[in-house]
């Protein structure tokens, strides 16, 4: 059983003019022990996703589809059962640890909270494990007592990850963890985590803008944009080989080190992500894309599942479009 | 009682958004055409007008207190054709043969006070030394706030230091007793009052502008124009001025309703103008011959009111400015 | 809470006070020409007034000898004598600040108490009926001058229905000491009492209102929900603390308020405090009284603010543990 399942999940925020659909229609799967990275641009609906796996989405937002946590259906909880569930099933690193952590609180009586929530009557013994998992994490046990201002940002995001694990959750979800860090920091708390990850076997969700990033900690890849997924694959081969043109722009972006084919030549892409609210017709990405040609305004494309685990959106695949009959191998 | 019916805002506080950017959230943006540097700033300036105006009638609180506002205008406006001569002591004395202290009877719809005035024509006298009052008291006010705050926010430095511990001081001590030794000075006249209320009300706003002229300050354009060579007087006028404008007009309701609050308050305690009447010395006179205990209701509760629904409809319209400089203060 | 923040605030807030006093010489002293006031009051003929002046020590340089003449004077605890009555100030004063202490303590308490309860359930219930009904009702209040809501409810309750005396602070023919006493001092308190708290709860709601509604959207909010907390410990353990910490300064510039208020209140109810003092002595012109009055307050706010102020520090752990 997979620890999350999602199917055919659409999420869509309510504005005062209609609706504004950031999720539409996404499906993936998280294995024991896997790490799936979701990556895109702002407003593509990957923190979304994070948000309607615990339902921390504003009130009026409406969430249709299916959600399984360790084969439970989020979505048809009862507030009671979803409190138990948040947390000790799948819990939250936050971007920007900043402003994520109680400033008038010490952090270990933060992380003794998520602890005694789910375990009452382990009031006694929380403080140890709370100083444990500061160890593990890279700060000194005895920074129990200190208040958040005294961290600088990449310990107070270390302390987020401490917190998280503070239930053994069977799904992690990292939502930006190294974004609002500097580069030096970053690489050291992705380090971190990918020694967490193995160490503990975590599952892990991993939402990021930073294609490169993923490379390093994630299995598989889901690529976004505009609320759908756009391709899929194994970490390294999407990024090394994309196929969608919009993978391949976002690839560019970010050229590794000794990169033969970006190097000297990254690529950007010009424009902006689309408005949840004023989505364009057919395939969303076919205003900025480089090789859009006749059906793409007019038809959206569906997941062509392609050799070795792969799938894209893209109507250049043979076995994207909808209303197409073939379904031959291609190249890519 | 003077300011903003919120906590200040603080340095590290996000800067509330500029009207022109809300104008172009919008799309109330113009097209470029080429124009005169004259005209694009009054343009800008419109656009901005018109979406404050726009989310303004979004706040029923404010719009249901711009209405009576309104009404108490149009009612001191109206007063010549409604009260003859009035503005002297004469429109309210009545004929001899009038009734005293009479309750209210055709005629005399309100009823009459001691000397046979009409109540009714009083409490219409009194709203245009209300509004009166209100208004150049916040002038003045406003005057000397805002050139205090600027000044210390944009000279900063030692002017800054020294502009502040003046406010601080002006703003512990408290108004009332400043104010009823000041006036007991002075002497007791209109423009006395308008004085003496300019002096214990200005402390507040000028905190609140410096802050804003903080910011201000720091902003891009503002380091540009004085690049490009634009002196001080400049800069202020047509950079730090315009754009400290939304929060100050919004001081200048909740100063106006304080002004009001005042100037009854100084009125009914014996320091209003004798040679006026106002609806806070009508509480006066009616305090003063017992119209409590005797029951004679009609020499108290009308004026009383009136000053009540006056200041309440500046408040709430003071109250729509704070929901939109503070998006959180939004009717969900 | 370093020494240093400690310092720096008992510092301001001295040199606050040397201001006030400043202020209050150069108003009278300046502003008014104290032996033509006094001579207007009394009706003296310009020959006695001339002596007063020389008596009073008015004909001296105002700077700096009538400033240090001042000054001494009232640290060492002479604050002149009263113009209409002749009798030395701190004398009539003396009884007075009892029941203003009264009055103004517990109308503060309450009005704090209710209206940080009432803003906290606002702001979170935001853009319930209760919210609304409730924002209404504190604009309302705010609007109110308290002299005004003070003979509403006495209409009501002391002429009304009878429920309340009409004034004073005890009755002549009740016991001075014994519970018997100070129950006919709470039934003489309770109106005015009210009166005060009514005026001010509004101002205490509003801005704690504004906090919550601040506070409720910040990251950390989140974080406490993420972890499967009940809402209403998020509101008490998250929320709440941090939407009083701004609140704790910015009530004590309403305490200035109050205390103003308490003058009108005290003269509707005639309660003999320091208010109802004022009031007489604002119709005599009786200036000593008045500036050793605007002294005692503006020395009891700046000493509100210190301690808000060292408060403050103490409960903002950013500030504590700096």
């Amino acid at each position: 059983m997979s620890v999350l399942s999602v199917r055919d999940l659409h999420v869509t925020y309510h504005t005062g003019s209609g609706g504004a659909p950031a999720v539409r229609g996404v499906n993936f799967d998280i294995e024991r022990g896997e790490v799936l990275g979701l990556a895109g641009e702002s407003g593509c609906g990957k923190s979304t996703i994070a948000g309607a796996i615990i339902r921390l989405l504003p009130d009026k937002t409406k969430i249709a589809g299916e959600i399984l946590l360790e084969g439970k259906s989020v979505l048809d909880m009862k507030p009671g059962q979803l409190r138990a569930a948040r947390w000790n099933e799948a819990s939250i690193i936050f971007q920007g640890a900043m402003h994520a952590l109680n400033p008038v609180t010490s952090i270990g009586d933060q992380i003794i909270e998520a602890i005694v929530t789910h375990d009452p009557g382990s009031t006694k013994t929380a403080p140890a494990k709370a100083a444990k998992l500061l160890e593990q994490v890279g700060l000194s046990g005895r920074r129990i007592d200190d208040y958040p201002h005294r961290l600088s940002g990449g310990q107070k995001q270390r302390v987020m990850i401490a917190m998280a694990l503070a239930c053994d959750p069977a799904l992690v979800i990292a939502d930006e963890p190294t974004t609002a860090l500097d580069v030096m920091v970053q690489a050291q708390v992705l380090s971190l985590l990918a020694d967490l990850q193995s160490e503990l076997g975590l599952s892990m969700l991993f939402i990021t803008h930073d294609l490169s990033v993923l490379v390093e900690v994630a299995d598989r890849i889901d690529v976004m944009y505009a609320g759908q997924v756009v391709e899929e694959g194994p970490a390294e081969d999407v990024f090394t080989s994309p196929v969608h043109p919009y993978t391949k722009a976002l690839a560019g972006a970010y050229p590794l080190i000794g990169d033969r084919i970006y190097r000297g030549n990254p690529t950007g892409l010009a424009g902006d992500p689309p408005d949840p609210e004023d989505i364009p017709s057919g395939c969303a990405f076919h205003p900025r894309c480089a090789e859009a040609f006749g059906p793409c305004p007019t038809t959206i494309p569906s997941l062509a599942p392609s050799h070795d685990g792969r799938a894209s959106a893209c109507l250049l695949i043979e076995g994207a479009d909808p209303g197409a009959t073939t379904s031959e191998e291609v190249s890519s | 009682m003077p300011g903003s019916l919120q906590p200040e805002m603080l340095p590290g506080d996000p800067e509330p958004k500029p009207m022109t950017a809300i104008a172009d959230e919008q799309g109330l943006t113009p097209e470029i055409l080429p124009k005169s540097r004259r005209s694009i700033g009054r343009e800008r300036r419109l656009r901005s007008l018109r979406a404050s105006w726009a989310l303004f009638r979004t706040s029923w609180i404010g719009l249901a207190g711009l209405v009576v506002l309104c009404l108490f205008i149009l009612i001191a406006l109206a007063a010549p054709l409604l009260v003859p001569k009035s503005g002297t002591l004469e429109a309210v004395t009545v004929a001899s043969g009038s009734p005293r202290l009479s309750p209210p009877v055709p005629g005399y719809p309100l009823g009459t006070d001691k000397f046979g005035r009409s109540i009714s024509t009083m409490l219409i006298w009194g709203a245009q030394v209300s509004l009166l009052v209100g208004a150049l008291a916040t002038v003045g006010t406003m005057v000397i706030g805002a050139a205090v705050g600027i000044s210390a926010g944009f000279f900063g430095g030692r002017i800054d230091s020294l502009l502040m511990r003046l406010t601080d001081w002006f703003l512990v001590i408290p108004w009332l007793a400043l104010a009823l030794v000041l006036a007991s000075i002075l002497g007791p006249t209109l423009l006395n009052i308008i004085v003496v209320i300019s002096i214990t009300s200005w402390a507040f706003t000028a905190r609140v502008v410096r802050a804003q002229a903080l910011t201000v300050k720091s902003r891009p354009y503002v380091e540009r124009a004085k690049a490009l060579g634009g002196r001080n007087w400049h800069v202020i006028t047509r950079h730090v001025l315009p754009n400290t404008f939304p929060i100050v007009f919004a001081q200048t309701i909740l100063i106006a309703a304080a002004a009001i609050l005042t100037e009854s308050t100084l009125a009914f305690l014996g320091l209003g103008d004798p040679q006026s009447v106002s609806w806070g010395k009508m509480l006066q006179e009616g305090f003063n011959q017992a119209a409590i205990t005797t029951g004679r209701w009609w020499l108290i509760i009308p004026p009383g009111l009136c000053i009540v629904v006056l200041v309440l409809s500046l408040t709430m319209i003071g109250y729509a400015f704070d929901q939109i400089l503070n998006p959180r203060l939004r009717d969900r | 809470m370093s020494w240093r923040y400690l310092a720096k605030r008992v510092l301001s807030a001295i040199a606050t006070l040397a201001f006030v006093l400043v202020i209050n010489f150069v108003m009278f002293r300046v502003l008014g020409d104290p032996a033509r006031t006094i001579g207007r009051a009394q009706q003296l003929n310009p020959q006695e007034v001339a002596e007063l002046r020389v008596q009073q020590g008015i004909d001296r340089p105002v700077f700096p000898d009538q400033l240090i003449v001042y000054t001494k004077n009232t640290l060492t605890g002479d604050l002149g004598s009263s113009y209409y009555s002749g009798r030395p100030v701190s004398e009539t004063i003396a009884g007075r600040v009892w029941p203003t202490m009264l009055l103004v303590g517990t109308a503060t308490i309450f009005s704090t108490l209710i209206g940080v309860l009432l803003g906290i359930k606002g702001g979170w219930k935001h853009g319930s009926l209760f919210d609304r009904s409730s924002l209404l009702g504190a604009m309302t209040l705010y609007s109110i001058p308290e002299f005004f809501l003070g003979m509403l409810l006495m209409i009501v309750f002391s002429a009304g229905l009878g429920w309340f005396p009409t004034g004073g602070y005890q009755s002549p023919t009740a016991p001075s000491t014994g519970l018997a006493h100070w129950l006919d001092v709470l039934n003489h308190l309770f109106l005015p009492c009210l009166t005060l708290t009514l005026a001010y709860i509004g101002e205490y709601s509003l801005i704690m209102r504004a906090s919550v509604l601040d506070v409720r959207g910040e990251d950390f909010v989140g974080t406490a929900r993420a972890k499967g907390i009940r809402e209403k410990h998020v509101l008490r353990r998250h929320v709440v603390p941090n939407a009083l910490l701004p609140i704790v300064t910015v009530s004590v510039l309403y305490f200035g308020f109050l205390l103003g208020g308490s003058i009108a209140t005290e003269y509707v109810f005639s309660y003999p405090g320091l208010g109802l003092l004022t009031a007489k002595a604002l119709a005599n012109l009786d200036f000593p009284i008045l500036q050793a009055i605007f002294l005692i307050f503006s020395a009891a706010v700046i000493a509100a603010n210190l301690v808000a102020d060292i408060l403050y520090g103490y409960i903002d752990p950013r500030v504590r543990y700096a």
